[in-house]
């Protein structure tokens, strides 16, 4: 039941303490004085209470089991950081308060930065972006700023690879840019020859993610990256994948001018059902008075200070400052881990995705041969071929074994794609219960193919109606609903 | 050891051998060497306990609004939130799930949304609203954009009154696509927007897509939508700004025949944070629905035709659509829209009207003893909700100061993003303000002036 459908005339749950100053009528020409009331729910505190904990137990969660979806880091998010963030003493500060009264938080801020610097090999951070498309998207206006200052009018192209996630080709189009795809070669890797045949003086810059979405290392990665400066263009580093190589290697040692980082999937802090996440942007010295205002900033006596006064800064993204109380969470993560957890972090993350790639690969065509980073991607065309079986079809089942499915259908370049990302914090029996399920699907599909198409059927709802619900799309409760 | 990673050194090996490498540096081999870098200088890492050490040192350091009587707002409110939105929030069903891309076992997400997105349309009076935007200002941004891609005209016109920092964002989002957004200054009398200005910006020029204004705006001022409506020809598009808590009492900008309502959600149940995360709203009319940004959730049946929730008009997104995509926009602000949802379902139809009511009544009481206050003239003749505007003969900087040194966070000085309004402060109440607390503020306004300064 929908919270409205629980709703009864005259029933409230919160009571606020009497007025205690004379009332007021509302002094406003008539026509806007509000005539109709809106259709707020009027139920009781613990109807709330329940309603809201049930719609809780309806959602899998990483806090319920392994969610090894691929680019998006499900890693366990600690309840500590949590409970920092919730601190009166950081959660209940004005944006608008003095300096003097937010040293705390801006200290925090400001360390931040630099961790974030001394991980990415950048010389200067902006926390400023609330996303990982919006840190692109400041990113692609930073270029564009910067192209715009020295009159570089004929920069007018992005090159984003094929295998891309799907914000990079938006984010630069928002920023005004031309996008030109590049080909990911036989290897998964950028296609060097493909990638040579777009080189021009219009290339503005280009967008990498490294390890690719594949879960692949560019090997050629400064030699791309320096390809792109050649003919004067800016590299810009997706940091969606960081989980890789932490304390391995470096975003600006391979050359890149620009990083976003997803502070919710690197950095843990909680995904919240699709948001609020993070996505600071940094940049190598060159570009540090283009990034978004304020950034953070220590003065000589040790205080610290919001600094507006960058000469080429692209302004604001959003108000403020960032998701504040997202970077508290980060920044816990970061200090409760230190140099050494970071490292480890990445090389589990990448042992676990080793291990369950070399498991699977008994049985699963895995898309790309050799070792991965951080995840991988199985071909399941041939399944499909051989039982009529999709991916979508052993996704769906997957639920119903207990296990949250991959994601799917990408990257686009394989066909009948599963993306698998275990993240470091899962163990090995938690990974080879998952193989198991995975192996029994396969055995599924092949004795009994209708048991997956008709899959999930141990969830709050069997398989639902997409195509419906967007050709005539009901995207709100109406009160003649009920009849229906 | 190291937090938060399970592996025994033990299992490490086994899976190695499994691998069939002999150890992990063996899983970075396509790493080139001359890529490789040092340890990373970073402090050494720390345990549960002392990492709440650490953090309550950095904590000792803020003040937070606990330590004041606020008087302040300006886009970020303190109002009340309920113990239940606080606990049910936190639940690590809706906390540690991510985006219902399988929407099978994500119900509980897209329920949430579904509600939201109902209690927005209510709101507002608009047809459709999406899931949440990032904030306020980056709503009012989309909002243009997508005025521009409507209407494909490429100068926007925005009253001067909107919130600054959200005029700031705009000019940053229309910078890439080249759309110029052109302020239409306040009337000086009233605070609202001046309508000879509107008119004469329309007349000149090439047609605009969209005049955005404040719902009430920046000044706190109520803007008489009806009069802009009238004024915009009609196929410029009305984007209104809105506090979504004084549309508890008045006329939603639906009725007005607005085309997208944006907003900031913190008023909703959300604390302050030091201005983020709260999340942005943003609802349209059915014919535009197409050209929105960001997730919606739609209805649907399953299989055995039960009721049940999936993300709708997936093809205007950035996975599917990419470059051709309507934005770029993939992760929101959904878990602070569920905080807004519970909030909403808590206060209800009656209680949401009376936090407003008590806001107005509140604003309004200490407006009529400011009046009174020699030296502290009200700006704006318009009418008001909870936040108005006034012209001190102090230095507001010291006033700001005097105030701070007796415990209110007082009203906020202008000068810093109206040069013209140097003199003069904003003031706001909310619901916490108690009459004690606004006699106080007042008697410390009329002892300014003999304050050694």
């Amino acid at each position: 039941m929908l919270i409205f459908e629980k709703s009864h005339e005259g029933r409230y749950a919160v009571l606020l303490p009497a007025l205690d100053v004379p009332e007021m009528d509302l002094d406003v020409e008539d026509h806007l004085v509000r005539k109709a009331s809106p259709e707020l729910p009027e139920v009781s505190e613990l109807q709330v209470v329940r309603h809201y904990t049930e719609l809780s137990r309806k959602n899998y969660a990483v806090d319920v089991g392994f969610y090894p979806l691929g680019s998006c880091t499900m890693k366990y998010n600690p309840k500590v950081n949590d409970a920092l963030a919730e601190l009166e003493h950081f959660s209940y500060l004005h944006p608008y308060q003095c300096e003097e009264d937010i040293q705390g938080a801006l200290e925090l801020m400001y360390h931040l930065q630099r961790f974030l610097c001394e991980i990415t090999g950048m010389d200067a951070f902006s926390l400023q972006p609330a996303a990982g498309a919006h840190g692109e998207l400041t990113g692609m206006l930073i270029i564009r700023e910067y192209h715009d200052i020295h009159g570089n009018a004929e920069k007018k192209k992005i090159l984003v690879p094929d295998s891309a996630h799907g914000t990079n080709p938006a984010s630069a189009t928002m920023a005004g840019f031309e996008v030109v795809e590049i080909k990911s070669g036989p290897d998964g890797l950028v296609d060097i020859e493909d990638f040579k045949k777009h080189l021009d003086n219009e290339v503005a810059g280009i967008m990498l993610t490294n390890p690719n979405t594949l879960g692949l290392f560019e090997k050629e990665v400064d030699k791309i990256v320096e390809l792109v400066h050649e003919v004067g263009g800016l590299a810009y580093y997706d940091g969606a994948n960081l989980n890789a190589i932490m304390g391995i290697t470096k975003p600006g040692d391979m050359g890149f001018d620009i990083v976003h980082l997803n502070l919710h999937k690197t950095f843990s802090t909680p995904h919240g059902m699709g948001g609020p996440g993070s996505g600071p942007v940094g940049v190598k010295d060159f570009l540090k008075n283009y990034l978004p205002v304020p950034v953070i900033e220590k003065r000589d006596d040790g205080n610290y200070t919001l600094e507006y006064d960058l000469k080429h800064s692209i302004g604001k993204v959003r108000s403020f400052y960032g998701n504040f109380t997202v970077l508290v969470r980060a920044y816990a993560y970061i200090v409760s881990m230190g140099a050494e957890g970071l490292k480890k972090v990445s090389q589990v993350a990448v042992l676990n995705a080793n291990y369950l790639r070399r498991k699977l690969s008994e049985r699963f065509k895995v898309a790309y041969d050799g070792l991965c980073k951080h995840e991988f991607v199985l071909d399941n065309y041939e399944v499909w071929k051989k039982w009529g079986v999709k991916t979508l079809d052993m996704a769906k089942r997957l639920l119903d074994l207990g296990f949250h499915a991959p994601t799917i259908y990408f990257p686009l370049i394989v066909k009948e794609a599963m993306m698998i990302e275990p993240t470091e914090t899962e163990t090995k029996e938690d990974l080879d219960r998952f193989v198991e399920a995975m192996f029994q699907i396969l055995d599924e599909a092949e004795h009994n193919p209708e048991l997956l198409k008709s899959a999930p059927k141990t969830t709050p709802v069997s398989r639902l109606d997409e195509v419906k619900a967007s050709r005539h799309p009901i995207v709100r409760w109406k009160r003649e609903e009920e009849e229906i | 050891m190291v937090q938060y990673v399970p592996h025994t050194d033990d299992e490490i090996a086994k899976m190695l051998e499994e691998i069939g490498v002999k150890d992990i540096e063996e899983l970075y081999q396509d790493v080139p060497d001359h890529l490789r870098c040092e340890k990373l200088d970073l402090p050494e890492g720390l345990d549960e306990l002392s990492l709440k050490r650490h953090f309550f040192n950095l904590a000792r350091r803020n003040h937070p609004l606990e330590e004041y009587m606020v008087f302040r707002g300006a886009g970020v409110y303190n109002h009340y939130v309920p113990e239940v939105v606080k606990q049910l929030s936190m639940r690590s069903g809706f906390l540690t799930a991510y985006t219902p891309y399988q929407a099978e076992v994500s119900q509980g997400t897209l329920q949430v949304m579904f509600e939201f997105q109902t209690m927005i349309c209510e709101l507002t009076g608009m047809d459709v609203a999406n899931s949440s935007m990032y904030d306020g200002a980056s709503a009012v941004a989309e909002a243009v954009l997508m005025a521009s891609r409507l209407t494909d005209r490429y100068r926007a016109l925005a009253a001067s009154s909107i919130h600054p920092e959200y005029l700031q964002v705009v000019q940053t989002y229309t910078s890439g696509v080249g759309i110029n957004v052109e302020m239409v200054a306040y009337d000086k009398e009233s605070g609202r927007v001046d309508i000879r200005t509107l008119r004469e910006k329309i007349d000149t020029g090439e047609k605009p897509s969209c005049l955005v204004v404040g719902y009430p705006n920046f000044f706190g001022v109520i803007e008489d939508l009806m009069l802009v409506r009238g004024v915009l020809p009609k196929d410029v598009m009305m984007v209104v700004v809105v506090n979504p808590l004084a549309l508890a009492l008045l006329e939603p900008p639906g009725s007005f025949g607005a085309d997208i309502v944006v907003g900031d959600g913190q008023p909703l149940g959300i604390p302050p944070r030091l201005g983020g995360p709260s999340f942005g709203i943003f609802a349209t009319r059915e014919c535009y629905v197409r050209q929105m940004p960001g997730r919606i959730a739609g209805m649907t049946q399953d299989l055995e035709g039960k009721r049940g929730f999936v993300m709708v008009l997936q093809t205007r997104e950035q996975h599917i659509r990419r470059h051709r995509a309507t934005s770029n926009i993939c992760s929101n602000h959904t878990q602070a829209a569920l905080m807004a949802t519970i909030y909403m379902s808590l206060m209800g139809k009656s209680g949401l009207r009376e936090v407003a009511r008590q806001c107005y009544a509140k604003a309004h009481y200490l407006a009529e003893k400011v009046d009174r206050v020699e030296g502290i003239n009200r700006r704006f003749s318009g009418p008001f909700f909870n936040e108005f505007v006034a012209s001190v003969d102090v230095n507001p900087a010291h006033l700001d100061e005097y105030l701070k040194a007796h415990k209110i966070l007082g009203p906020l000085p202008l000068s810093r993003y109206y040069p013209e309004l140097v003199d003069s402060v904003l003031f706001c109440t909310t619901e916490l303000n108690t009459v004690d607390e606004i006699t106080f503020l007042v008697g410390r306004l009329e002892a300014v002036r003999n304050a050694d300064l």
